[in-house]
């Protein structure tokens, strides 16, 4: 049987989202074996086999914790090598394209990143790549050795299918070497899920007004557990903390609605947001770029708009 | 200590950037250029880091590495001014339409040949976004990868940075020579004064070819890329939506279409 290697981003046990993507896009083009690195496998298990895992392969070497990258990269070489997938799914995270991108090294074979789509094509499988902002839509594909494709998150829906998610262990065959981790440190974020990997994102641009002005957009993006996003003008202000810029050079998100409230749109910011499903903005001025976007758009002041709206939430709840 | 400093010439943001409908390769002559801005953060974090090895009596210079056609030397000249010592520009119409994995190749190549104790480049490109070179060059020289850095400290041989992750960031280490990869706002890239652009102009910059690199013809360009693109087309714009000027009702209209959509 064919079989498709996805390595499994997790924090601990807990499996994240796109990870159930991936397997779940993997079911295309054969049986998902998830690749497990670290400890939390046997918890994690019951998770990979809800979405159809045929096999879980662990490697609970403590490499993993101690270097970045590197050794993610050496077992998948590895895998590849003694399974002969026909694909390796990665997430496109920062993270999991450096780990693409080394693989890709290592077994000569072609890497393409930030697919939003992958389909069976005649010559393997067919990816397809949002650039320039959104603006061009571009369908590659792997010519040579094994394709690696990493995957945005968001790009599929994750759908139950039951599997064996049989787990068999695996280790590392070389030693661990590189950039040693010294210290791990999580930022606090509260119960919010993830920017990358939230179906709601609530971004809030110039028209806050500062610091101040800027809780509002944290307070309507809990009234709908989103995440939440900033413009670049208010990282650069330091209004709001950088790694939460959604743009060209921030974070890429493609929620299932994104809601962009007091933020043009300039090409900076559709980079990071224009393959979003759903798009609702909220701006004073009727010109603003960003309402060629919006699925639906209000002009008007953000600070009477966005409180009415809480207000409506509420009373819906 | 010997650090290279990797720039690549990027198609304006703001300008309309398109692929070449023959080959899907980026139409690099039609837009202006100028350098990838995440480059910029790593010329100034080179610059940094041999002012303060200069200012502890060691010795340290900077060279810019780019490829790239013909053009890019306008890349290369910015970052000169900006402080940079000497450039390397790899040069050859055979390059045209490497993916990233002949580029790193490519790049390695020059690099094994100029030498280094450091690399540094920008987290990812404006254009192509990949954000892979730092862990592909760390891979091909097999030395270690200290990558997506919002700060470096070079401590003797040693370098310590603070690694940016999806929730936080990492505290890494690992002995030079190593690539580095910084992401945006690690530092104040600095503007080229008078004096630096008038200097620039005496600066040596270096081209290479591919036999002058050692650069083996078959494994770049289009014929050595392991990826192709099948076809691309311009995103039709979206369907139009409803705008409505807030009358006092604003907050309620949105909460309708909200729930017409099921997300309330």
């Amino acid at each position: 049987m064919t079989e498709i290697l996805v390595l499994a981003e997790h924090v601990d046990d807990d499996v994240k989202k796109v990870t159930l993507e991936l397997i779940t896009l993997a079911r295309r083009f054969g049986e998902p074996s998830v690749v497990w690195t670290g400890p939390g496998a046997e918890q994690g298990q019951a998770r990979c086999a809800e979405y159809g895992a045929a096999k879980v392969y662990v490697a609970a070497d403590a490499a993993f914790d101690d270097y970045v990258v590197a050794p993610a990269a050496d077992l998948l070489a590895q895998l590849v090598a003694e399974k002969s997938p026909v694909l390796v799914l990665l997430a496109g995270t920062a993270q999991g394209k450096e780990v693409a991108g080394r693989l890709a090294v290592k077994i000569d074979s072609g890497v393409l990143t930030d697919a939003v789509d992958l389909q069976p094509g005649d010559d393997g499988p067919v990816a397809e790549q949002s650039v320039f902002g959104g603006a061009t839509i571009v369908h590659s594909r792997v010519r040579r050795g094994t394709p690696i494709v990493a995957m945005r998150p968001n790009a599929v829906a994750p759908e139950p299918e039951p599997g064996p998610a049989e787990i068999s262990q695996v280790s590392l065959a070389a030693d661990a070497k590189g950039a040693k981790v010294t210290n791990r440190v999580v930022a606090e974020r509260g119960e919010r899920p993830d920017l990358t990997e939230a179906s709601i994102v609530v971004s809030g641009g110039r028209g806050t007004g500062g610091a101040e002005g800027f809780q509002i957009i944290e307070t309507l993006a809990d009234s709908l557990n989103a995440a939440v996003g900033a413009s670049r003008a208010v990282t650069d202000a330091g209004w709001y903390p950088h790694q939460f810029q959604v743009g060209q050079t921030g974070k890429t998100v493609s929620p299932q609605l994104y809601m962009a409230i007091g933020i043009s749109g300039a090409i900076q910011h559709r980079a990071g947001m224009q393959t979003s499903k759903t798009i609702i903005a909220v701006n004073k001025d009727p010109e603003a770029p960003i309402f060629e976007l919006a699925d639906f758009g209000v002009v008007g002041d953000l600070f009477k708009v966005v409180p009415q709206l809480l207000e409506e939430i509420g009373k819906r709840k | 200590m010997n650090i290279v400093v990797l720039v690549k010439q990027v198609p304006d943001t703001w300008a309309e950037r398109k692929l070449k409908p023959a080959d899907g390769t980026l139409d690099r002559a039609s837009v202006d250029g100028l350098i990838n801005e995440l480059d910029e953060y790593a010329i100034e974090e080179g610059l940094q880091i041999a002012e303060a090895q200069r200012a502890a009596g060691h010795e340290a210079e900077v060279t810019i590495l780019t490829m790239g056609p013909e053009k890019a030397a306008e890349s290369i000249r910015k970052a000169l001014s900006m402080g940079a010592d000497k450039a390397v520009h790899l040069l050859d119409d055979g390059l045209a339409g490497s993916d990233a994995l002949s580029t790193s190749y490519a790049l390695a190549q020059v690099l094994g040949a100029v030498g280094f104790d450091l690399v540094i480049c920008g987290s990812e490109s404006t254009d192509a976004r990949m954000g892979v070179m730092a862990a592909m060059l760390a891979e091909r020289l097999d030395v270690p990868q200290v990558s997506l850095a919002s700060k470096v400290e070079i401590d003797g041989s040693a370098v310590r940075i603070r690694r940016v992750s999806e929730d936080g960031y990492f505290e890494v280490s690992s002995t030079l020579p190593a690539v580095i990869s910084v992401v945006e706002k690690i530092n104040e890239p600095r503007y080229p004064s008078f004096k630096g652009i008038m200097a620039a102009k005496k600066k040596p910059v270096q081209t290479m070819s591919l036999a002058d690199a050692g650069i083996d013809l078959a494994a770049v360009g289009l014929g050595g890329a392991a990826t192709e693109v099948v076809d691309h087309t311009q995103r039709p714009p979206r369907e139009a939506g409803t705008i409505v000027k807030d009358e006092g009702d604003g907050g309620v209209k949105v909460a309708e279409f909200l729930a017409a959509r099921k997300f309330i």
